[in-house]
């Protein structure tokens, strides 16, 4: 499978066409959608045109963005106008959005072409895509083994050769954890840097759209399309997308990198040594590693399970059935209200509509929503004080391979805790990097985490890029 | 904090408009319980003094000019509503009948 940096060149060039390139996509899509349950939808005939709008401007002598003629998958929680967008919900089942994200907008006016929307858990609240309502996606690599989540269908988009570069959403580890466990790299960006207008909210304060990708330089060509300031969100940063492609060779001489105890404690011993290659990596190509202790980082897991189920039950109280997707009639309209989200929710995203209003609850509000915010306080301030000592730090992804269908699923709690070491970035809005490197159990692919403090993606890249050589992955 | 009891999911339940079957209240007390025993670490955290945060990096108090722009077509959002009449979305009735 060419890379997305190889397609837009050569589709700028003329060497190939968009149309090509679509063509050959959709077939790589027809031949494993079926098994993998990868995409919900399939837009062939929105990517067709796209394509040929693409062709159409190279034709013209122009050149088609950094992105010209890739195909690329969409994660169902973000809208394009006139495509169905689920959130993998029977709540949204058969919605078409009347306007685009902005990330879709910058997608295709870099000239990249949605191929379609990919499966998830539910609202994006899971880790292994088994909460989506119309049904897993399964890992590329071991079909008996979940792809991750929630964005799983973006990952395995990916790992199958289906598109050489996706898009996901990152609550708590929602990009990271399902790469780690396909295979790719997968990116969760600065809080603010990417506009999430357009992306169906789950908890506004942590949410953050980033890339999926095969190699260091298409991931960081597509968070340069998607970064930059967006006046439709007002939490998005002030700036302009920064430059990253251009630091991807950077190298990682001179810098410190701390190594994290609380990013790896609990970790298999395959992860474990995964971690340990990609610390003598970096310091083979000129880094300086030290061993670190954040104590603070053991809260996370507790503090987001209070604050992103606070946020989830405020911004999912719109689905009453009133305005788009699903209503089920009722005598009034509060009985209608009900009714709809009763059939319309799936089992966690009940639970953690329960669980953050009892969190936000008269009596409770001050001991689970109010204390979790302080300790979000305490983690943001943790993590300034170890980049007061380092430049990056370095730790595992999730706690172990990708793991079989059904393992976690009863034990709701056994089930958060695989996004042990990546909720910490989003509680502090920094930004971490989730890179391939090595195999554990049946060959299976690990990952490692880079992460940075907020504005640091240049560095994490070129971090990446140097984990990514000595992986073998020139 | 306290325990998680049936009365209260069942509280719960009603303010977040789900209603839930008697062993769906029995399961989701006893995942409920586990997820907030979980979080009893933080209880005794001495936090006093810290400040709350809403947004990481502190942002406030975005503004824009108060002008006229384009917006959503209202019979393109209409027509993906479950029910409109007359150009609004519909529902069915809010208050009982006239005593």
């Amino acid at each position: 499978m060419k890379s997305a940096a190889q397609i837009a060149g050569e589709v700028n060039s003329g060497a190939t066409s968009a149309v090509a390139e679509l063509t050959r996509s959709l077939e790589a899509v027809r031949a494993r959608n079926d098994e993998l349950h990868v995409f919900l939808f399939v837009d062939e005939e929105g990517a067709l045109a796209a394509a040929r709008r693409v062709d159409d401007v190279v034709a013209r002598g122009g050149s088609a963005g950094p992105l010209a003629g890739v195909p690329i998958a969409i994660k169902d929680n973000m809208c394009q106008r006139g495509v169905p967008t689920t959130c993998a919900s029977k709540i949204l089942q058969g919605w078409r959005p009347p306007y685009s994200a902005t990330v879709v907008e910058k997608l295709l006016a870099a000239g990249a072409v949605p191929v379609g929307k990919t499966n998830l858990d539910e609202f994006a609240m899971g880790s292994s895509t088994e909460n989506s309502a119309f049904g897993p996606t399964r890992n590329p690599l071991d079909t008996s083994r979940v792809p991750g989540g929630s964005s799983g269908g973006s990952a395995a988009a990916v790992a199958a050769d289906m598109t050489p570069i996706a898009i996901g959403s990152d609550t708590g580890g929602s990009i990271r954890q399902p790469a780690a466990l396909c295979g790719v790299i997968g990116v969760k960006p600065t809080y603010g840097l990417v506009s999430r207008y357009g992306l169906v909210a789950f908890a506004s304060s942590l949410d953050q759209i980033g890339p999926f990708a095969k190699t260091v330089t298409d991931a960081a060509t597509l968070l340069e399309v998607l970064a930059g300031h967006d006046p439709l969100d007002s939490t998005s940063l002030p700036e302009p997308s920064p430059s990253l492609v251009a630091h991807v060779g950077d190298g990682v001489a001179g810098q410190r990198v701390g190594v994290v105890r609380e990013l790896i404690e609990g970790a298999d011993e395959e992860v474990l040594e995964a971690v340990a290659r990609a610390r003598e990596a970096l310091e083979k190509a000129g880094a300086t590693t030290v061993e670190l202790s954040i104590p603070e980082l053991r809260l996370g897991l507790s503090a987001y399970y209070l604050i992103a189920p606070a946020e989830a039950s405020s911004n999912l109280a719109r689905y009453d059935g009133v305005r788009y997707g699903l209503r089920v009639d009722g005598d009034d309209v509060a009985a209608m209200n009900e009714a709809t989200r009763t059939a319309g929710f799936g089992a966690e995203v009940k639970r953690r509509i329960m669980l953050g209003t009892y969190a936000l609850s008269a009596g409770y509000y001050d001991a689970y929503y109010g204390q979790a915010l302080k300790v979000r306080t305490q983690m943001i301030g943790a993590f300034a004080r170890a980049y007061r000592e380092v430049d990056l730090l370095l730790g595992a992804t999730t706690p172990t391979v990708a793991f079989a269908f059904g393992a976690k699923t009863a034990n709701p709690l056994s089930m958060y805790l695989s996004d042990v070491f990546t909720i910490p970035t989003n509680l502090a809005g920094e930004a971490a990097i989730s890179v391939p490197f090595g195999t554990g159990e049946g060959g299976l692919p690990v990952g490692v985490q880079l992460l940075g403090p907020g504005r640091s993606e240049a560095r994490l890249f070129a971090a990446a890029r140097v984990l990514e050589i000595a992986d073998g992955r020139p | 904090m306290s325990p998680l009891r049936r009365e209260d999911v069942a509280h719960v339940a009603k303010l977040a408009r789900l209603s839930l079957s008697e062993s769906e209240l029995d399961l989701f007390t006893e995942q409920l319980s586990q997820v907030l025993e979980h979080a009893s670490d933080m209880a005794s955290l001495d936090l006093e003094g810290v400040v709350p945060v809403a947004h990481p990096f502190g942002l406030i108090n975005v503004v824009r000019e108060d002008e006229v722009r384009p917006c959503l077509d209202r019979d393109e959002v209409l027509a993906m509503a479950p029910d409109a009449r007359d150009g609004r979305f519909a529902v069915p009735r809010i208050m009982g009948e006239a005593p």
